[in-house]
């Protein structure tokens, strides 16, 4: 460590998507706190959309750049600016969720007082009330920015920062359900518990890598392995606690607790956000690290990586098939999906790293749709989740169903959607990373998943509706086009993927 | 003539006529049966100008049209006919304006004159006009069964109600995605049709199908998803083995011949064979074929037996044997063992079953085995003989499916017991029957006879044993359908309850679909050049790719490993 201070060199327009999402942010809060109460909501809407697409339309300026930038802690290259590009759309998508005003008949997915105890009077009062707060929209935009700086780190430290950028927003939010209180304050707190214990865990893991290399950059660790110098001890701790940190992000088995607790509890346009964005920020710092970090310890950790894709894989998708909850079993689904990626991942290779993008692409936008569809179909309670109470929709609600279907068969990567394309891609890299075997576990654990998925789809076609079923709500047209964008993206990449597969395969290069 | 797209047009056509169906208002019925019919009518039309433009002795692959897809996979949209595909296209687009025709009333049985006749026939005779007509009334929405008659069990009600207008476009759309993965010439294009194929025949099913449908369609879906997922896995450790070999590639002319080790090969075979084992049916992976052919409305069950299933033999052929031939030689002796097997448990179980769809189920299993094992014969009469054999099984349980629904229509039991002497009061259904019979048990002068002579003689050069055990499924498709005809066409008139002691005979729409059929099972038994002239070339080529040729026809000891 040198001992003098060196004054880092800032380069602001590489980071530009981060400035402007951090800074619609901001702003966003400052509407909160002088904006005259009538027209906050409108304004957050504006601020947090416009930011949103800024923020896009500054990635797609970028794209080429490879660079690395304040004293090498933040990597602009292809997969950063491709992640901060999805995460913009999908950011955008999510927003729109919970702009929401038509469904719930008080206005809006999220609660007003979150911190008034559940059954109480107060609460019940609260359900009745049509009183709408709207901080939610500057904390899913800090949330979204973090979720786009942690795929960008070059710097386990500051990735540690970006990690608890991202996820506190997410705890606030996850216990801001309007319906279910209680439910929806488990999740948050359930969601923090964990989350926080997976942060120190990556934490110490970073102090011990800090040990073994001299440093906490993705180059001094790569330096390190590469001249075997250090003390292997610290440097399989490290990287064994660092990886449950970001394990624990995308949901994969053995640390996919919280997700069905989390996912059922939250509002459902915050379980999208999370589903969808979440995911793909954090497979984007899980990509960086290994591949960058430790490409050439490879030996230390893609067995484990076996170990858990399989597990992931197994897991997720058999606890699916007994889930009675269609957000649970997204949910299993979601944790599925992780494991599909991990094989992705596990290739070690260009083709691996593109065809991850490419899946964490099409996945975001099929799931936000998904989720989306979940908020529709309502009861006198909110929504109607369990499954029981979806059969005979197709009947009732021919296009709700329909879409539907159609995305649960991209989840289950029926050919002509988005998710087979995905899934070939990934188990393609798989195979030319010599991890057949891998392979063939996920082709299988494909099928018991189209278990589940093709279960719904009986429900909602096949059985006749219940006596006393939910309704189908007509959302308002910020639902509809985040439904339809998700769809639109669901079906064209399952047709014609090759622009988008181009554009992920030009932006699978890391910077080092 | 031959430079027009031709496949991509007859995939387009019912495609576009699926999306206009399905886009017509929905009370509008009459009009979207009849655009259904004159789409598949065009179709049809369509396909016969190509099959005189096809030239028998030309190019192996016609109407060949590639362009790029998804570049990145090495992916193309490649299309072309040889003539076992060709053949196969030509059966489908008949097949699929006679599905139509037979399934007019099939997703709103409440229209149906003939079911209403039969409602009203038990209790009174003087309204059948009067309740005709009120029931019209209720129109789009109201319309369910109809008053039940009670001693009908819930097996035998009539089924509710679907939109009309889906079923005719997912059965479009089906045309399409048959007509495809038939014309494909990319793997990847035909693993894309091969899969996404099963989501109309899925909804078919499940929308549409009997009482146990929504099991059936899950069964249906499943076990295709299953074999189809592990085909993919072989169809990425193709491309992978193609890649390493110089060029990613998913084409099937470049693909045949790839270098690879016999581990591998087998490897990749079994993926492969094991899908189409799954979708042909063979013995023992036929399990949900009974379940899907019983609970599927008659229309689908033609088209599932008559067409989706022969995807699984034309993959045997036109993809397992020539990409992975060592594969093929090595375990080929053990495919035939399982199409033995197949040929006489689906007989014998046929022989058991009381329920009509069920048993003509299972008679395809034992047909679906003829096939099988002439294909993995490797000679070229036994492949041809299968190719034949896969039109004609199309035509003959086709029409014997067609004749079983008009019967489970008229009585609304599909259980063997409950029929008797029907000949009697239905003698045009009692004769259709028949010949359709006959053609499924290969009575000499219907098409069958041709194909399957063909299996068996192909085969015994090469598998006497087989061949012999096979000959003894020929007896037992012999008892099956006569027993079945029998049993319910002739002896003492019995009817189900609710017909009383009249069953309208065959009508005017219903003769017109099943017609052609027969027509053409006595045409081509007669007369089958025309279709061995086109499956000929494709098969020799077939047998170029494996490097196999025919062993002398005296080989008594031919039967070499």
């Amino acid at each position: 460590m040198p001992t003098d201070i060196p004054s880092p060199d800032l380069a602001y327009a590489p980071i530009a998507p981060l400035l402007i999402v951090f800074a619609a942010a901001l702003v966003g809060v400052l509407v909160e706190a002088f904006a005259p109460r009538g027209s906050r909501r409108a304004l957050q809407i504006v601020v947090s959309v416009a930011g949103l697409l800024a923020a896009l339309v500054s990635t797609v300026l970028l794209a080429g750049t490879q660079q690395l930038v304040f004293n090498e802690a933040i990597a602009v290259d292809g997969p950063t600016l491709f992640l901060q590009g999805t995460l913009a759309v999908l950011g955008v998508a999510s927003v729109l969720l919970l702009s929401e005003r038509s469904l719930d008949s008080s206005g809006g997915a999220v609660v007003a007082r979150a911190a008034v105890l559940p059954g109480s009077r107060e609460d019940a009062a609260l359900a009745e009330a049509t009183e709408v707060q709207t901080e939610i929209y500057p904390l899913a935009m800090f949330s979204l920015g973090g979720m786009m700086l942690f795929p960008a780190c070059n710097n386990l430290l500051l990735m540690f920062v970006a990690l608890e950028v991202l996820s506190l927003p997410l705890y606030l939010m996850a216990g801001l359900a309007r319906r279910r209180r209680l439910l929806s304050q488990e999740a948050a707190v359930k969601y923090f518990l964990l989350g926080a214990f997976a942060s120190a865990f990556f934490l110490y893991g970073v102090a011990l890598l800090y040990g073994y290399a001299g440093g906490v950059e993705l180059r001094e660790i790569a330096d390190a392995t590469a001249s075997a110098a250090g003390n292997e001890g610290l440097l399989f701790l490290g990287l064994a606690m660092l990886v449950v940190g970001l394990l624990f992000k995308v949901g994969a088995v053995p640390f996919q607790a919280w997700t069905p607790d989390v996912y059922q509890g939250s509002p459902t346009p915050v379980t999208a956000l999370m589903a969808a964005c979440t995911k793909i920020s954090a497979f984007g710092a899980l990509l960086r690290v290994l591949y960058v970090g430790f490409g050439r310890a490879e030996w230390d950790w893609r067995p484990m990586f076996w170990a858990v894709a399989v597990l992931t894989m197994v897991v997720g998708g058999v606890l699916a098939i007994t889930q009675t909850d269609v957000k649970r079993m997204l949910a299993y689904s979601s944790v599925a999906h992780t494991g599909f990626l991990l094989v992705g991942v596990d290739a070690l290779s260009r083709q691996g790293l593109s065809a991850t993008l490419f899946y964490l692409l099409a996945y975001g936008f099929t799931t936000i749709a998904a989720f989306a569809v979940v908020t529709l179909v309502r009861d006198s309670s909110g929504e109607a989740t369990h499954l029981a109470s979806w059969a005979g929709l197709g009947r009732k609600s021919p296009v709700v169903a329909a879409t539907f279907a159609f995305l649960l068969f991209a989840l289950a990567g029926i050919p002509l959607t988005s998710g087979f394309m995905a899934k070939f891609a990934v188990f393609t890299a798989g195979v030319e990373g010599g991890a057949t075997a891998l392979v063939v576990v996920g082709v299988v654990m494909s099928a018991v998943t189209a278990f589940f998925y093709a279960r719904v789809v009986v429900l909602m076609f096949f059985s006749e509706a219940p006596a006393a079923g939910p309704t189908v709500a007509v959302p308002s047209v910020f639902t509809a086009v985040a439904i339809g964008a998700g769809l639109a993206v669901t079906v064209v990449l399952g047709v014609v993927p090759q622009a988008v597969l181009d554009v992920a395969d030009r932006a699978s290069r890391f910077v080092s | 003539m031959t430079d027009l797209p031709w496949l991509t047009i007859l995939g387009l056509v019912p495609l576009v006529g699926a999306l206009v169906v399905a886009a017509l208002p929905s009370g509008r019925d009459a009009l979207a049966k009849t655009v259904a019919l004159a789409v598949s009518l065009v179709v049809l039309a369509l396909t016969i100008v190509m099959c005189a433009a096809f030239e028998p002795g030309g190019d192996r692959f016609q109407f060949v049209q590639a362009y790029d897809w998804i570049p990145a996979f090495g992916v193309q949209y490649a299309v072309g006919a040889d003539g076992v595909a060709l053949v196969l296209i030509a059966l489908t687009a008949v097949l699929v304006p006679v599905v139509v025709l037979a399934s007019w009333y099939d997703a709103d049985p409440s229209a149906d004159p003939l079911r209403r006749v039969a409602g009203t026939a038990a209790s009174a005779t003087a309204g059948a006009s009067g309740s005709a007509s009120s029931r019209r009334v209720g129109g789009g929405t109201a319309v369910l069964d109809p008053p039940q008659p009670a001693f009908a069990e819930p097996v035998d009600s009539l089924p509710p109600r679907r939109s009309v207008k889906t079923f005719f476009a997912l059965l479009l759309l089906l045309e399409t995605m048959m007509i495809g993965v038939f014309a494909a010439t990319d793997v990847f294009l035909f693993y894309v049709f091969f899969e996404a194929m099963l989501i109309p025949m899925y909804f078919l099913i499940g929308s549409y199908g009997g009482p146990r449908r929504s099991y059936a369609a899950m069964k249906f879906l499943l076990y295709s998803l299953f074999g189809g997922l592990l085909m993919l896995a072989a169809v990425i450790g193709l491309y992978v083995v193609s890649a390493d070999a110089g060029e990613g590639t998913f084409a099937f002319e470049r693909l045949v011949g790839l270098e690879m080790s016999t581990g591998v090969e087998i490897a990749l075979f079994s993926g492969f064979f094991i899908a189409f084992a799954i979708k042909a049916p063979l013995f023992p992976f036929h399990t949900w074929l009974p379940d899907a052919g019983a609970e599927s409305p008659v229309g689908g069950a033609v088209l599932l037996v008559g067409v989706l299933d022969k995807v699984g033999t034309f993959g045997f052929l036109r993809y397992c044997l020539p990409l992975f031939p060592e594969a093929s030689r090595i375990l080929g002796p053990y495919v035939i063992a399982l199409c033995v097997i197949g040929i006489l448990y689906g007989a014998l179980l046929a022989m058991g079953q009381k329920d009509l769809k069920r048993l003509v189920s299972y008679t395809s299993v034992a047909h679906f085995g003829f096939i099988g094992m002439g294909v993995f014969a490797f000679t070229t009469q036994g492949q041809t003989g299968a190719v034949l054999y896969m039109v004609n099984h199309g035509l003959s349980t086709g029409a014997l499916f067609l004749v079983v629904g008009f019967l489970i229509v008229r009585g609304r039991s599909r259980s063997i017991p409950d029929y008797s002497g029907v000949a009697n009061v239905a003698p045009v259904l009692a004769g259709t029957f028949l010949v359709a019979g006959l053609s499924s048990l290969a009575l000499p002068g219907l098409s069958t006879f041709v194909s399957e002579f063909l299996v068996l003689v192909g085969t015994y050069p090469r598998y006497p044993v087989a061949a012999v055990l096979a000959a003894i499924g020929v007896i037992l498709a012999a008892l099956y359908v006569l027993l079945m005809y029998q049993r319910t066409m002739q002896g003492p008139l019995r009817l189900p309850a609710l017909l009383g002691d009249r069953m309208p005979d065959l009508r005017g729409r219903e003769v017109l679909a099943v017609a052609p059929l027969l027509a053409l099972m006595v045409v081509l038994g007669i007369y089958p050049k025309p279709l061995t002239d086109v499956i000929n070339p494709a098969v020799e080529a077939t047998m170029q790719d494996i490097g196999q040729s025919d062993p002398a026809p005296t080989a008594a000891d031919g039967a070499e490993d």
